[in-house]
């Protein structure tokens, strides 16, 4: 295997272009408490292309972009945009200076128009009538990305809800686009769809940043890829010139995983079984329709779908969160349908939920609290009416080892963590104390490759120990890759049940449509 | 590691202090400003300090203060603005006046009965704003501003119709607490005739009971989670709706108590002399202390200090006592800048450290294997 090559941060990029590049951050370093997020980091990004910067969990990737986009200030070195040192102490600043940040968590107000979203806050640009109107359009049409001013917010899809945030930064005058991790929610199709508008955007010569852990995506659509590492670049590549093996190694030193499920371990004692279960919104909308399904110990079912079609809603009817209009749920022979979400949690459901930082996490609370979050009543954590902090601070540190979760200390408060190391928190969290099913949504969303293949081992062990999982999933390798049968569902309804062994994620991703679905 | 520990410490002390400094800084602005004897003003403020009898009337009113804001605080730890601690000490003061006085048991039973019935009291009033908000969704802080009104409307009421003739005309009252529902002071000061509200020793139980609560039970964390994000506490299995009711009968219970030093110790009757207005002292204290058991009991000896030194100021230095409200006023808001101060001062202090040691080549866990 030949090495890539590599080009020195900070030295020219190899380009017959002599225009100032339009990004160029110098010896930028960024201190927390008891770690070091950026240390002297050198990235220049040329006009007009996708730059991409990849790297494992906690190696200062948003940090960097924070800096970028004046959330956060750097300690030391200077951010110079087109070719001007600039000082960045706002993101109003940064996007006066032309940078915006296209959010992971989409901030848009659902009851309001798309238009509506779009203008709030910028009301000076364009007025909030036709003239606003109009330059929506504009934008829409000059970068194809086909967005309509008329429809709320509440009724679109997550594809869409994107291209309303990239319209909102754009609308607000951004030549230069960042984006964290935009593609860990999006099902394969929609990610076609993301790269086409950023390539639309490029063409127009606008320049886009982008983060991702998914190195086969980084190296389609990158014309630059950045690699981090412990708060440090230590490569720019070209995407011609490596493989994702060769990026995985670059980044962690690992090969890339592969979820593939050995030997079936599928048992015959019923773990999860849901019957008929309908459930309805306050507004009487059907949310979910008659689902019907069951698992066995030591068998993981996939769930399969486009964001938004029913698929947080059945795993929060299935936690208890919400209470169907019909059906029922059966834990083992136990009807559980009216238990309430702790008495299902005790009984052995564990629940990696979709949304960390919705559901999942005390941020203001330091890591060992949130070990006891979810699991307030059982051992370790607690001992009768009391807390037991010491069981529970020694539980902690044996997760943040085992799970490699990277902070200073398990005092330090959630919101310190990087995503990715949130996320191997709560995962560690889930899969204590031996649960019977684990309600697993996305549950590598966000992680690093090495991570992602070690929460993959720790779920086929688990699995062949017995344990049943429900596992929703946008990464469609993760869901073939791990389930022994998976579900389609569209719109509330399951509308195909394919075998993983005879799918190819091409198929797969049709059937999630609703086209083609196989009988 | 120790050292560090060390420095910790000092800068949560610093906040409340640098406050103090503060509002005492802009309160002397304010006496130059209208031409008030400065050193005059201060020196009555501190002299009070050195007053033994001064010393025990603040321990006897930071005795009542202390309650009102730990009542305060329960509802906050989870997010809840209990405005209402007002209206549910006086009509719980008031019930409790009407039953102890009205019986006769022995000693610590009757004490004990009108403790029990305040906190019942004060719990159901509070109660009727939780179960509001969980059932029908109204702002607790809404409804217990008016409960508030109604309450004082209501104790007004039945004020007249179970007054004491006992009292005489002048003074419309509930019937005296007969000497064994009455708690002796206790001469915790040496030197002055002036004793502590025996009750004291319930607000030091109290303390410690919110504090064993709240940090180490449970219950307590299923109360700060719902507190800290409601959707995390609802997929953690907290039942929030309960919660809710659980925080404000625990809030209303305490803020029962509020009004039982003075019943039981001073008064001996629910008269329309009664003092009022100790559930928002509750609230200001509440914040000075930032919810903590120790940080509202420096909040309200601080407080009632500064009550107590007041009362000489118009006498001996001429000055309005009024002066005193402006800088407990100033002292709320100073605190609240403060902690962020120190915060951020904490924040930049650290990441110093990391950098030195960094420099010194100290091996750190990011280091980048060469
Ligand atoms: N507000 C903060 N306070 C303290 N530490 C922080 C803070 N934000 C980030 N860090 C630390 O800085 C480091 C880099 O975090 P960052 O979020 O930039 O990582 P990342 O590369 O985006 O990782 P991921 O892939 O997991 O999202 C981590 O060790 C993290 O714990
Ligand atoms: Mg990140």
């Amino acid at each position: 295997m030949s090495e890539p090559s590599t080009v020195e941060p900070g030295a020219p990029v190899p380009t017959s272009e002599a225009a100032a590049p339009a990004v160029e951050l110098a010896g930028i370093t960024k201190r927390f408490p008891g770690v070091v997020a950026n240390r002297d980091v050198d990235i220049r990004v040329r006009g007009g292309t996708v730059h991409a910067v990849v790297g494992e969990n906690g190696a200062g990737k948003s940090t960097l972009m924070k800096i970028l986009y004046g959330a956060q200030r750097p300690d030391e070195g200077t951010i110079r945009i087109a070719g001007r040192d600039v000082e960045l102490r706002s993101p109003a600043d940064a996007i006066s200076h032309g940078v915006g940040m296209v959010f992971q968590h989409f901030m848009l107000a659902d009851n309001l128009s798309v238009l509506e979203n779009v203008v709030l806050g910028a009301e000076g640009r364009h007025g909030i009538g036709d003239g606003a109107r109009r330059r929506v359009l504009e934008l829409s049409q000059a970068y194809g990305l086909g967005v309509d001013p008329d429809p709320l917010v509440a009724d679109l899809g997550v594809g869409d809800r994107q291209r309303v945030e990239i319209l909102k930064v754009l609308y607000r005058g951004a030549r230069i686009l960042i984006l964290d991790e935009p593609t860990a929610v999006l099902v394969p199709q929609e990610v076609a769809e993301l790269f086409a508008n950023l390539r639309a955007l490029k063409d127009q010569g606008l320049t886009v940043i982008f983060i991702s852990h998914k190195l086969d995506e980084v190296i389609t659509v990158a014309d630059e890829i950045t690699v981090m590492r412990r708060g440090s670049t230590v490569a720019t590549v070209l995407p011609a010139e490596v493989t994702a093996r060769q990026l995985a190694e670059l980044m962690v030193g690992s090969e890339l995983p592969s979820p593939q499920t050995r030997e079936s371990t599928v048992t015959d004692v019923m773990a999860l079984r849901v019957e008929g279960v309908t459930l309805r919104a306050t507004d009487g909308r059907t949310l979910l329709a008659d689902i019907d399904f069951a698992i066995r110990r030591g068998e993981v079912l996939g769930i399969a779908g486009v964001e938004g079609n029913g698929q947080a809603e059945l795993v929060e009817t299935v936690m208890g969160m919400r209470t169907p209009a019909a059906g029922r749920v059966l834990l083992g022979e136990q009807d559980v349908t009216r238990w309430s979400t702790r008495r299902r949690r005790e009984a052995g459901i564990g629940y990696i939920p979709e949304d960390r930082h919705r559901h999942g996490l005390l941020l203001e609370a330091p890591l060992w609290e949130n070990r006891v979050l979810g699991h307030q009543t059982t051992p370790p954590n607690a001992r009768g009416p009391w807390i037991n902090r010491a069981g529970a601070r020694a539980d902690t540190r044996r997760i943040v080892e085992r799970y490699d979760v990277r902070t200073p200390g398990i005092d330090v408060v959630a919101s310190a963590l990087s995503g990715g190391n949130q996320q191997k928190l709560i995962v560690g969290r889930e899969m204590s104390g031996e649960p019977l099913v684990l309600i697993a949504a996305h549950p590598t969303r966000g992680v690093d490759v090495g991570a992602q293949a070690a929460i993959w081992e720790y779920l086929r062990q688990a699995r062949a120990d017995g344990l049943a999982v429900l596992l929703v999933s946008a990464d469609l390798d993760e869901l073939i890759g791990l389930s022994d049968t998976i579900r389609v569902i569209l719109r509330g309804r399951v509308i195909a049940a394919l075998d993983p062994s005879d799918v190819s994620p091409e198929q797969l991703g049709s059937a999630m449509t609703g086209a083609g679905a196989p009988a | 590691m120790r050292r560090v520990d060390v420095g910790r410490l000092g800068l949560t002390l610093a906040a409340p202090v640098l406050a103090v400094l503060v509002a005492v800084g802009l309160t002397t602005l304010v006496l130059l400003a209208v031409g008030d004897p400065v050193s005059t003003t201060w020196g009555t403020i501190l002299d009070a300090g050195a007053d033994p009898r001064s010393v025990a009337l603040t321990l006897s009113s930071a005795t009542t203060y202390y309650l009102s804001a730990v009542a305060v605080a329960i509802g906050f730890r989870m997010g809840l603005f209990n405005i209402g601690v007002d209206g549910q000490y006086r009509l719980a003061a008031f019930v409790a006046a009407l039953v102890a006085g009205s019986v006769s048991l022995p000693a610590p039973l009757h004490v004990g009965l009108a403790i029990v019935v305040a906190a019942l009291v004060g719990a159901m009033w509070a109660s009727i704003a939780g179960l509001l908000k969980v059932t029908r969704g109204v702002s607790e802080v809404i409804s217990t501003i008016m409960l508030n009104a109604i309450a004082t409307s209501l104790v007004a009421f039945l004020l007249r119709e179970f007054r004491s003739p006992v009292l005489g005309a002048n003074n419309i009252g509930t019937e005296p607490i007969p000497a064994s529902g009455r708690v002796p002071g206790l001469p915790l000061v040496p030197g002055t005739p002036e004793r502590v509200y025996g009750l004291v020793v319930l607000a030091v139980a109290v303390g410690i009971g919110y504090a064993v609560l709240v940090d180490r039970t449970r219950f307590g964390f299923d109360l700060r989670a719902a507190g800290g994000s409601q959707s995390a506490a609802v997929a953690s299995g907290v039942d929030v709706r309960r919660m809710v009711v659980s925080a404000m009968l625990l809030s209303g219970g305490v803020a029962g108590l509020v009004g039982l030093p003075e019943l039981l110790g001073a008064s001996y009757t629910y008269s329309q002399t009664f003092p009022a207005g100790l559930g928002f002292t509750g609230i200001a204290i509440a914040l000075l202390g930032r919810n903590h058991p120790v940080g509202i009991a420096l909040g309200a000896l601080l407080w009632a200090y500064l009550d107590v030194s007041a009362n000489p100021l118009q006498i001996l230095a001429g000055v309005s006592s009024e002066i005193v409200e402006i800088m407990k006023g100033i002292t709320v808001l100073a605190v609240v800048v403060a902690y962020e101060v120190v915060r951020r001062h904490r924040l930049a202090r650290e990441q110093r450290q990391v950098a030195r040691e960094l420099t010194a080549g100290a091996r750190t866990p990011e280091q980048v294997p060469a």
